[in-house]
């Protein structure tokens, strides 16, 4: 259970209004929700507090009863290893791993052994069709390859919050469909929170709901299917 | 984590390889050139240390004196002293060999004495036709022409019992036999001993030893010894401890050696500074990387222990691949030039390459620290860093603000200038390579404001590539930084070696330009092996047809018992004694004083004086100093001080017709000839030959001995010119990697310059014009760097190193040459890899950000 509570954020250099404020949120496992907005409005810094990369001004983040907004910056650090997964519009693989490398990344900051992330790591990028890629590297792979890795990357250790930023946005509308549809299907057998920012309406559909982000908090833009 | 860091930073190492290999070739050659400067001298300084633990035995005391020796009459006295309990009389000599062209320590010993001090000297009689040892062995050796050669002797000369080896006396040959061996002598050590009777006899010594070895009554201190003997020996001959005479030879082999292992430290440091650049630079292309770990939950002191461990595995491999080299050079080494690096300390030394573990493993961590210094800077910038804000692109600039340091840099420079003040501890500048070391900090730390200053102050132009470096820069000078460090400390190093050695070089050119007026020199050996020219040798050689005039030099050893009034640290260390005409030659190159004393009979007797001997006995010109000649003291007044490269145990010139008067020895070890105008020196030197021996003689031209001394001068800073090289190689790489990964790193910058309407050459202009910029920064301080520590090496640490002034010299042309190829390789550089940087598509660079 996610529960965001009248999130502030403001940046010492934004003038009287803060970015937002009154941004309140909950989810229950499973859930997901795609966040819409004009650029510039703080998505991706609205991401950023709720993953600890970014400090708020005001209000709480509880994650499973667990207040996220008291923690330090190392205590953040070690729960996003264990209960958050990202995607990223950039991919942000690393170049000089393979992809089994890259997806088992995680599970090494978590300790596991090598054998076992890497038994790990394959089954995942099995179940996003790239099986038999495993030992490529990065640089050999088409944009929709990549945000493919980078989704088994995210959800490899089975985390508990799934954050991403315009994961679609360096794709073509066709990658993009596929993309997201395995990305969901994924969330879902996880049992998944996920929040997604997007431009797209498209992408938005595959959601449970849309919101909109103004700087007086989410409001419902949910459209009728 | 452990196997999150092997991969995640290791792999990365392994990704740029090229900036890897560099980095770790810096390093492992800083650490091989320390690590084999250290070996070479700690298996010499071995050897030389088991010699004279072998040539001292048991010896508590001993009497020393002049080169040439002292009245034997000394011995019985010193035996019957209640406070000696055995004592051993030694003649030591260096034995010409004439048909080798080579000399043979020689020592006289007595044969019944010698084991109770110094039993390894005891020769072990063999007679090769009784096919068996001698059945009156010991009486064998008391035969007058009874040689016994050491293993290591006999090896390298190739002789074994019942051969015959000629030695010289004067310009005459005697024959001895080799008549069986010293087996206590160790491997290393070549050296022959027999009768002191015999040797005195042979070598026109009789009555003369030069040393007496003491072991003292039971409950005698050395010190009370030395107090209780110490008056009641002649001038000249000081009681030393054995630990002290043999200081006299590691005294002046350790400045030599201190001054390489700090060139090597700089080398390492260089190394270091190497890592710096790559690392800083692989930090600013990794941002998004990092900020991308931290999102995923690597905290910062996860990232800032896992860049450490890259700089740490650099230095690691870095050192191994040094150690090893290390261990070949020495092998090399001992094989080409032999155990003294060329500087002729050890003669006669065969030293043997060692494992050396803690030595190793102290360099071994030198390198591990390079590499982890290195990386320091780096990793802390990466751990700083906002993950949120790296996450979008574009912020790599952020890495380059560098704040001046100014303040930091003045500190370091003030403090650099207060290091040149104290005196050396231990006869070893440590605060002159302080100084060193923080007028090098200082520079770099002055880079960035020095940027900053600069930048803008340069002409504005109308060219856009011109604007856009520039702006650049003046935006970034912490770009500078990256790329300037490692160009300064090299540039730094490069330049105050060359002034030094070109300095040092012209100094001694000069030097001996004035010390040899003569036309043609002749000697019998060596002046410290056992030839000479005896009076009637020399009024021969003057007679020759062609010989207008004669000069005769004669080199002896003096020992003063007390330095400003002082029996200890030094006193009794022997300084070298020249006796040659002055006033008529002239010839000697002073410093102070004059050449032309006032003369007359209530006028005391005039000496010259070396730099370090004023150093030594703390004299000044006109001041009054006795000196024991002849083992009688004299009075002497300080006419001149003379600089001299040849001595740095300190020298003392006087008169020849002074010294004759005062200790009737008229032995002449190096006669200059001046020749009758138009006369060619070989028919002269024929007929030297046919007057004393075809053999016997040594003669040489002043052109020749002047281009063999600077070869000597040459060999002997070879190692200093190859450090030189390497720190060259080492910028040149620096400056090849660092632009390269600049260009690399900043491959999105340029692909929006593709898009904005650049041409790609356009683009490896504009590259290229940076990187000589920031170059001819980092040159500009490096040279102002250089010139700076190269004062401090003359002026401070050469002075209290070797006692010894030299004239500054500037070798500007090749300094401007070196200059220009810096940068202009730094633009080459950039350009080639800006080149490699475009060859990825623009749109793809770009599209990556978001
Ligand atoms: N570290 C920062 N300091 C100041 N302003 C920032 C910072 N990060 C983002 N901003 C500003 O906050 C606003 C929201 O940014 P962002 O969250 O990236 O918007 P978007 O909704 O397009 O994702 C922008 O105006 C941006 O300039
Ligand atoms: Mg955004």
């Amino acid at each position: 259970m996610l529960a965001i509570e009248n999130l502030r954020k403001r940046f010492d250099t934004a003038a009287e209004h803060p970015l937002f404020e009154g941004v309140s949120l909950t989810l229950a496992p499973g859930q997901s929700v795609a966040v819409m907005g004009e650029s510039g409005v703080g998505k991706s810094t609205l991401l950023n507090c709720i993953a600890g990369l970014e400090s708020v001004d005001g209000g709480r983040i509880r994650l499973r009863d667990q207040d996220l907004t008291a923690l330090d910056e190392d205590g953040f650090a070690h729960l996003r290893r264990r209960d958050f997964g990202f995607v990223f519009q950039a991919f942000h693989l690393l170049p000089h791993l393979t992809l089994a490398q890259n997806v088992a990344l995680p599970l090494w900051l978590l300790d596991q052994d090598d054998a076992t992330a890497d038994r790990r790591a394959r089954a995942m990028l099995a179940r996003v069709g790239l099986a038999a890629r495993a030992d490529d590297w990065p640089r050999h792979l088409s944009g929709g390859e990549m945000q493919r890795v980078a989704i088994a990357r995210a959800l490899v250790h089975e985390p508990a919050l799934v954050l991403c930023d315009e994961p679609t946005g360096n794709l073509d509308p066709e990658r993009a469909t596929g993309v997201l549809g395995l990305l969901f299907e994924r969330i879902q057998d996880a049992g998944a929170i996920a929040i997604m920012v997007t431009h797209s309406l498209a992408a938005a559909a595959h959601a449970d709901r849309t919101l909109r982000l103004t700087p007086t908090g989410l409001v419902d833009a949910t459209v009728a299917p | 984590m452990s196997s999150a860091l092997r991969h995640v930073f290791l792999a990365s190492l392994w990704r740029r390889r090229l900036a890897t290999t560099l980095s770790l070739l810096a390093i492992a050659l800083g650490v091989a050139l320390g690590l084999t400067v250290q070996l070479i001298h700690s298996a010499a300084l071995d050897e030389f240390g088991r010699g004279i633990r072998l040539l001292n035995g048991a010896a508590d005391l001993q009497a020393l004196g002049p080169r040439d020796g002292f009245s034997d009459a000394l011995y019985p006295m010193l035996a019957r002293s209640p406070a000696v309990d055995q004592a051993s009389p030694l003649l030591e000599i260096e034995a010409r060999l004439p048909d080798r062209d080579e000399t043979l320590k020689l020592i006289g010993i007595d044969l019944f004495r010698v084991g109770a001090v110094t039993p390894a000297l005891l020769p072990m009689g063999e007679d090769p036709d009784e096919r068996a040892p001698a059945s009156g062995g010991q009486l064998d050796a008391l035969r007058p022409d009874a040689l016994f050669l050491s293993p290591a002797a006999s090896a390298h000369l190739g002789l074994g019992p019942g051969d015959r080896l000629r030695v010289q006396v004067g310009t005459r040959e005697q024959t001895l036999r080799i008549a069986g061996g010293v087996p206590g002598a160790g491997v290393g050590q070549r050296l022959a001993v027999m009768d002191i009777a015999a040797a005195q006899q042979t070598f026109e010594r009789i009555g003369l030893i030069t040393r007496v070895d003491l072991r003292l009554a039971p409950g005698v201190s050395r010190a009370t010894a030395q107090a209780q003997l110490g008056d009641r020996l002649p001038p000249g001959v000081a009681l030393l401890t054995p630990e002290d005479a043999s200081s006299e030879t590691l005294g002046l082999s350790r400045a030599y050696r201190v001054n390489l292992t700090m060139l090597a430290a700089i080398a390492l440091l260089t190394g270091g500074f190497l890592v710096f650049s790559t690392q800083w630079l692989a930090v600013v292309r990794r941002r998004q990387e990092f900020a991308f770990l931290r999102a995923i939950g690597l905290d910062r002191a996860e990232l800032r222990r896992g860049l450490l461990a890259e700089g740490g595995v650099l230095g690691l491999i870095g050192g191994l691949l040094g150690c090893l080299l290390a261990y070949l050079l020495t092998a090399l080494a001992f094989a080409l030039i032999g155990g003294d690096l060329g500087a002729g300390f050890f003669r006669g030394l065969a030293p043997q390459v060692q494992f050396e573990p803690i030595l190793t493993l102290i360099y071994l961590a030198l390198g591990v620290l390079a590499g982890l210094g290195g990386a320091w800077l780096p990793a802390r910038e990466a751990a700083r860093m906002v993950p949120a804000r790296a996450l979008r692109a574009g912020d790599e600039a952020e890495v380059y603000r560098a704040r001046p340091r100014w303040r930091t840099a003045l500190a370091a420079l003030a403090l650099a200038a207060l290091c040149c003040l104290p005196p050396p501890i231990g006869g070893v500048p440590v605060f002159g390579y302080l100084a060193v070391a923080l007028i090098l900090t200082g520079a770099i730390l002055s880079l960035p404001g020095t940027t900053a200053w600069a930048m803008p102050r340069l002409p504005a132009g109308r060219s856009t590539l011109w604007r856009l470096a520039r702006a650049r820069l003046t935006a970034a000078p912490g770009q500078t930084v990256v790329a300037g460090a490692g160009v300064v400390a090299s540039v730094a190093l490069a330049v105050s070696m060359a002034i030094m050695v070109d300095s040092f070089r012209g100094s001694v050119d000069d030097w001996l330009t004035r010390l040899l007026p003569a036309d043609l020199y002749l000697r019998a050996s060596d002046a410290s092996a056992s030839g000479y020219l005896d009076a009637e040798a020399v009024a021969r050689v003057a007679a020759l047809p062609g010989v207008a005039a004669v000069r005769p030099v004669r080199f002896e050893t003096l020992r003063l018992r007390e330095i400003g009034g002082e029996t200890s640290g030094e006193a009794g260390h022997a300084m070298a004694l020249i006796a040659r005409q002055v006033r008529a030659d002239g010839g000697l190159p002073l410093v102070a004083g004059t050449l032309q004393p006032p003369t007359g009979p209530s006028v005391p007797t005039p000496v010259w004086i070396s730099e370090a001997a004023a150093d030594r006995l703390r004299l000044g010109v006109g001041d009054a100093v006795t000196l024991p000649l002849g083992e009688q003291p004299h009075g002497f007044q300080v006419a001149g001080i003379w600089r001299d490269y040849a001595r740095q145990q300190g020298s003392v010139v006087i008169e020849i017709a002074d010294y004759r008067a005062l200790t009737n020895d008229s032995r002449t070890n190096d006669l200059g000839l001046t020749l009758t105008p138009g006369t060619a020196p070989e028919p002269v030197m024929a007929a030297i030959r046919a007057t004393l021996g075809e053999q016997q003689s040594e003669m040489i031209l002043p052109g020749e001995l002047r281009t063999m001394v600077l070869e000597v001068f040459d060999r002997t800073f070879l190692v200093t010119y190859l450090m030189e090289a390497v720190a060259i190689l080492i910028g040149l790489f620096g400056i090849g990697t660092t632009f390269a990964a600049l260009a690399t790193s900043r491959r999105k910058e340029l692909g929006i310059l593709r898009h904005l309407g650049l041409r790609r050459r356009q683009v490896g202009t504009l590259l290229a014009t940076e990187a000589a910029l920031s170059a001819l920064v980092g040159v500009a301080i490096g040279l102002l760097a250089g010139g700076a520590i190269a004062l401090v090496l003359i002026e401070v640490v050469n002075r209290q190193s070797f006692r010894w002034s030299m004239d500054l010299q500037l070798p500007i042309g090749p300094l401007l040459i070196f200059s220009l190829a810096m940068i202009l390789l730094a633009a080459i550089a950039a350009r080639l890899s800006g080149a490699q940087a475009m060859r990825q598509d623009a749109v793809l660079a770009v599209r990556e950000d978001w």
